[in-house]
């Protein structure tokens, strides 16, 4: 076992990509943490991702070019790969190994912990159910997330999933929650999106109460594999130590399942579905579980991760299994974005799973579960209605049908739309809920108890 | 020594110096994790080791324990969570703390708690294998009988009083008898003999109850792609169904969800006992984050119980959720093992591991001669909602009763979201003559009525779509709109409103009743020439739509006055 402290071999006998295998040295141990020293001193991180009585395989988490067999030392660590997690990660901006990007030192660290956390004792989870409020109506109303929950926003290239979670960040809160921090992890994306995002972390002043993790598109995809498991680890600690409410925004997850793919087909594993590994799903699981709340504990972890569903196709194995993991999924719709709706969140496909229980009295408002059931009951007859059209055209719809094509129409409008800076709170929200199904006639509105109707409907 | 001499993820290789078994469980490193000798080679053994190996090192010593993966039995299992390989979770929770540690282990059994125990037999009895020696009151609502292992006399027999598990209780032909046993987890414990299936494992909710029954003893399969609420019918069934002993399997799902069970369950009264639902209830959790080696066993555990508190004489209900994340294990460790990959990279004996699973299900006569059935409620989670995929394809070889969800229907928030088109079941006999002695004797007939008058409106709604539906004749625009509403107060049935959450057979037979004569009655008047707008615009319909809710039920003639007077 790891007990030894570091040793250091000279010299590689293989090195191919980021993967370079070395004659072993006893003691090292599966999933050690290394480092790896060029002809010129430069150090670059990597871990142990095989090892034998022989050769230790070694996966390395920043560029290779220029290393060579016999100058390169690599010295084992000793122990499991590691991050320093302290107060003062909130307001930094970290590499995706987590080194400084920021021109500051390296923010102190209270205690090194290992990336791969350990599994939450199922018994030891509280069940989230303290409503979260984004200030967007289509989210709060009708896919009401919760602290501690994990819901991944479904978008694809060229919608505004950005813009929406940026706006989170400006904008969530929940009632009587004081302690907010968010974090924020670059997955691969391009440098102009992420100084997009820092720009308006700072315009809005939300800064010091986020840390930043950024993979660039152009780091290596080994470093990808560890970034959110670093972030992660920061927003851990933070929750579960610090008790604060944290949100991660791990964006974009088909990034890093595509770095997952490149790094298990340099290893020669045997895919899976379209080439990417039987373990997609573990693994994506090892990151989306560390969401929660633990019995007895303050804080909580909420995790919002965006996908781009590659060519829209939400059966691709990234989404479809992430869809599997997470409690629910926001998607976002091109059409909708065409019509110049923003947010384009399509709310039938789209679901919370946690929302049952964080609504209602006491939560968001006796009404919203039954002014929610009632909206998605519509909008299921507005599109049927929709299709009905396109075949036979609006006039031979029924009286009903053209009342829905109506209502469904005010609610892209008045509902679902919404300005980039606009916050609206669920009480506002539920008033627009009952201004659209005003439209409808009372026969319709069977999904609501009539002592809502009587007290609500204006 | 055995030494390790490989690692690369849970499939690690070891040279041995002592005779090794196939299956054999040996504790791997410092930390002793718990591992399964699954190939041998010559002096080298592939171990699946079912714990996190992260900081594991070639040269770490490898201790074999003699015995296969076992299961460990007796009382004191009821309303425990335990993990893939039946560590108890709560009472790691308070030794270690929130966060499960490598290595971690405590005996499945509290070996300190006492049990009260009530003999049965007196010292020089005579008595066959399985009969009662005693009886422990596990809980509130399971008296949980001690059986002899073997036949033969009594020798001792210990007298009322507090016993731990793993105390002799008994003496029977030479054997001590505990009330503590083990069991292998891959093999079926043996029975006297397979009994037909007779007796339907009512769930409480109606698509499935009245349209796609399942038999106790039967096994059935889920298929449903995310967000069709596999999980949330998981959880009606655990709440509802009638049988004694319900076990749940968590495999590879999501730690919240078990959360959810936990803290509702003990709020949850069992309308037959009176009972806190979770003093009938094994949840075995074994969530994504947590091994995936485990994963794989956590079925095999799950079933075990299952199989001794079926040869105690009970019906047991096994779900498990999902088999989809337990063959995804499968696949997992073959492709460790580099073994040959069938279709999409499943090893050629998936079809063959589950069918192992499913075969262990069944209602029995025990050796002891007592009557139990083990039911088994395996939720799939196809790719892509694809139902086409190798692990729905091969279950649905091995099981009668599949219950597909559908997407369309849960976007359109239906639940449960059973599909009636791709849905099926293949009822025994004994299940159709069970509902026509119990609860009506025209139940056949009904039944079939409903699924044909739904059948029609499909075809009518598909005729719909490309004409619209005031094109549509009468007839067809009545029946389209009493599907719809058939949809929505009979098919339909919410999880969370107090009366419907479960429905009973008979309230199933009387909802449907007053459908079914709206539907007779409403097909006449418009052979009378009635406009079809007249009748549905009754108040009726709107009425039909809530009246799931309501704690009584309108009379069939009331509904027939309303007819009749439009």
């Amino acid at each position: 076992m790891l007990t030894m402290a570091s040793i250091e071999r000279v010299g590689v006998d293989e090195l191919r990509g980021s993967i370079a295998v070395v004659e072993a040295i006893p003691g090292v141990g599966y999933r050690e943490e290394v480092e790896v020293i060029g002809a010129h001193g430069e150090s670059l991180p990597g871990r142990v991702l095989a090892v034998t009585e022989s050769v230790a395989v070694v996966e390395i988490f920043a560029p290779t070019d220029g290393l060579r067999l016999d100058s390169s030392r690599i010295r084992f660590r000793g122990h499991p790969l590691r991050f320093g997690v302290g107060p003062e990660l909130l307001g930094r901006v970290l590499d995706g190994a987590g080194r400084p990007l920021d021109g500051l030192p390296p923010p102190p660290a209270a205690e090194m912990r290992p990336i791969t956390g350990s599994a939450i004792n199922p018994t030891r989870r509280a069940y989230p159910r303290d409503f979260l409020e984004t200030g967007i109506s289509s989210i709060d109303a009708l896919d009401s997330v919760v602290l501690g929950q994990k819901i991944p926003i479904f978008s694809e290239s060229g919608l505004p999933h950005d813009a929406l979670a940026m706006q989170i960040v400006r904008q969530v809160r929940a009632p009587g929650v004081e302690k907010f921090a968010i974090v924020f992890a670059a997955l691969g994306l391009p440098r102009e999106t992420t100084r997009r995002y820092l720009d308006d972390f700072d315009a809005s002043g939300a800064r010091s109460r986020l840390v930043v993790f950024l993979n660039h598109a152009d780091d290596p995809a080994a470093e990808r594999v560890i970034t959110p498991r670093c972030a992660l680890t920061a927003a851990e600690y933070l929750a579960f130590d610090l008790g604060y409410h944290v949100v991660v925004i791990l964006n974009d997850i088909t990034n890093y399942g595509e770095a997952l793919r490149e790094i298990s087909a340099a290893r020669g594993e045997v895919p899976s579905r379209k080439g990417y590994p039987g373990y997609l799903y573990s693994d994506l699981a090892s990151l989306f579980e560390r969401a929660g709340r633990i019995a007895g504990r303050p804080g909580s972890l909420t995790q919002i991760p965006i996908v781009t569903l590659p060519s829209g196709d939400m059966s691709h194995p990234i989404p479809d299994l992430t869809g599997y993991v997470t409690e629910g999924q926001i998607v976002l719709d091109r059409e909708l974005a065409r019509r110049g709706v923003y947010p384009p969140v399509s709310i039938l496909p789209s679901l919370s799973r946690l929302m049952t229980d964080g609504i209602g009295a006491g939560r968001t408002r006796e009404d919203h579960a039954d002014v929610a059931k009632q909206l998605y009951a519509a909008l299921a007859r507005v599109e049927r209605a929709r299709s009905l059209a396109a075949i036979i055209g609006t006039d031979e719809l029924t009286e009903i049908e053209r009342t829905y094509i109506v209502f469904g129409e005010r609610f892209e409008r008045e509902m679902l739309a919404q300005a980039s800076d606009e916050r609206r709170s669920i009480a506002e929200t539920l008033t627009i809920g009952w201004r659209l199904l005003s439209i409808l006639p009372r026969s319709e509105l069977t999904r609501i108890r009539d002592e809502f109707i009587a007290r609500y409907a204006s | 020594m055995s030494v390790l001499t490989e690692i690369s993820g849970w499939v690690v290789k070891a040279r041995v110096d002592e005779p090794l078994g196939l299956r054999e469980v040996v504790y791997v490193g410092s930390d002793q994790l718990i591992g399964e000798v699954v190939a041998l080679d010559h002096s080298i053994a592939t171990i699946q080791v079912y714990e996190e190996t992260e900081g594991l090192a070639p040269g770490d010593r490898v201790i074999a324990s003699g015995a296969p993966l076992v299961v460990e039995l007796g009382p004191g299992l009821l309303g425990e969570v335990f993990d893939g390989v039946q560590r108890p979770l709560g009472a790691l929770a308070a030794r270690d703390g929130d966060f499960i540690r490598a290595g971690t282990r405590l005996p499945p059994l509290d070996r300190d708690k006492l049990w009260p125990f009530e003999p049965a037999v007196a010292i020089g009895d005579d008595v066959t294998i399985g009969a009662e020696l005693g009886l422990v009151q596990e809980t509130g609502a399971i008296a949980h009988p001690i059986l002899a292992p073997v036949s033969g006399r009594i020798h001792s027999i210990a007298g009322r009083g507090s016993y731990r598990v793993a105390d002799v209780v008994a003496r029977v032909d030479g054997h001590d008898v505990t009330m503590l046993q083990t069991s292998r987890a891959r093999v079926p414990r043996p029975v006297a003999e397979r009994l037909p299936l007779a007796h339907p494992l009512i769930t409480g909710q109606r698509v499935l109850d009245t349209f796609f029954p399942l038999a106790r003893g039967a096994p059935a399969c889920m298929p449903g792609g995310f967000g069709t609420g596999k999980t949330v019918t998981q959880h009606q069934l655990c709440r509802w169904a009638d049988a004694d002993i319900i076990i749940f399997v968590g495999c590879g799902e999501r730690g919240n969800e078990i959360t959810q069970l936990l803290r509702e369950l003990p709020d949850l009264v069992d309308p037959r006992t009176g009972r806190h639902l979770r003093e009938r209830t094994i949840l075995i959790a074994n969530t994504s984050n947590m091994p995936v080696s485990a994963r794989e066993g956590s079925i095999f555990t799950g079933v075990t119980i299952g199989e001794y508190y079926r040869d105690l004489g009970f019906h047991v209900l096994l779900l498990a959720d999902s088999i989809s994340r337990w063959a995804e294990a499968l696949r997992e460790i073959s492709g460790r093992l580099e073994e040959m990959p069938a279709e999409e990279g499943y090893p050629p004996y998936l079809s063959s591991a589950l069918a192992a699973f499913f075969e262990r299900a069944g209602s029995v006569r025990t050796l002891g001669g007592r009557e139990g059935s083990l039911s088994i409620i395996a939720a799939i989670s196809p790719p892509a909602g694809d139902i086409t995929e190798p692990v729905t394809r091969h279950a649905q070889r091995f099981v009668q009763t599949f219950w597909t969800l559908d997407r369309h229907l849960a976007a359109a928030r239906v639940f449960p979201a059973v599909s009636m088109r791709d849905s099926y079941s293949d009822i025994p006999a004994g299940v159709m003559r069970w509902w026509e002695s119990q609860i009506d004797p025209q139940w056949h007939s009904k039944r079939g009525t409903a699924m044909a008058f739904l059948e029609d409106a499909a075809r009518d709604e598909e005729m719909a779509r490309l004409v619209g539906s005031e094109s549509l004749p009468d007839r067809e625009r009545f029946v389209l709109r009493l599907a719809e509403v058939f949809q929505e107060g009979f098919l339909q049935q919410s999880a969370y409103d107090e009366v419907d959450a479960c429905c009973a057979p008979a309230r199933q037979r009387d909802l449907l009743d007053l459908f079914l004569a709206t539907y007779k009655r409403g097909l006449e008047l418009i052979g009378e020439g009635k406009p079809a707008d007249a009748i549905v615009s009754l108040p009726l319909f709107a009425n039909l739509q809530r009246v799931k809710s309501a704690k009584t039920l309108p009379a069939i003639s009331d509904v027939e006055k309303e007819l009749a007077a439009c």
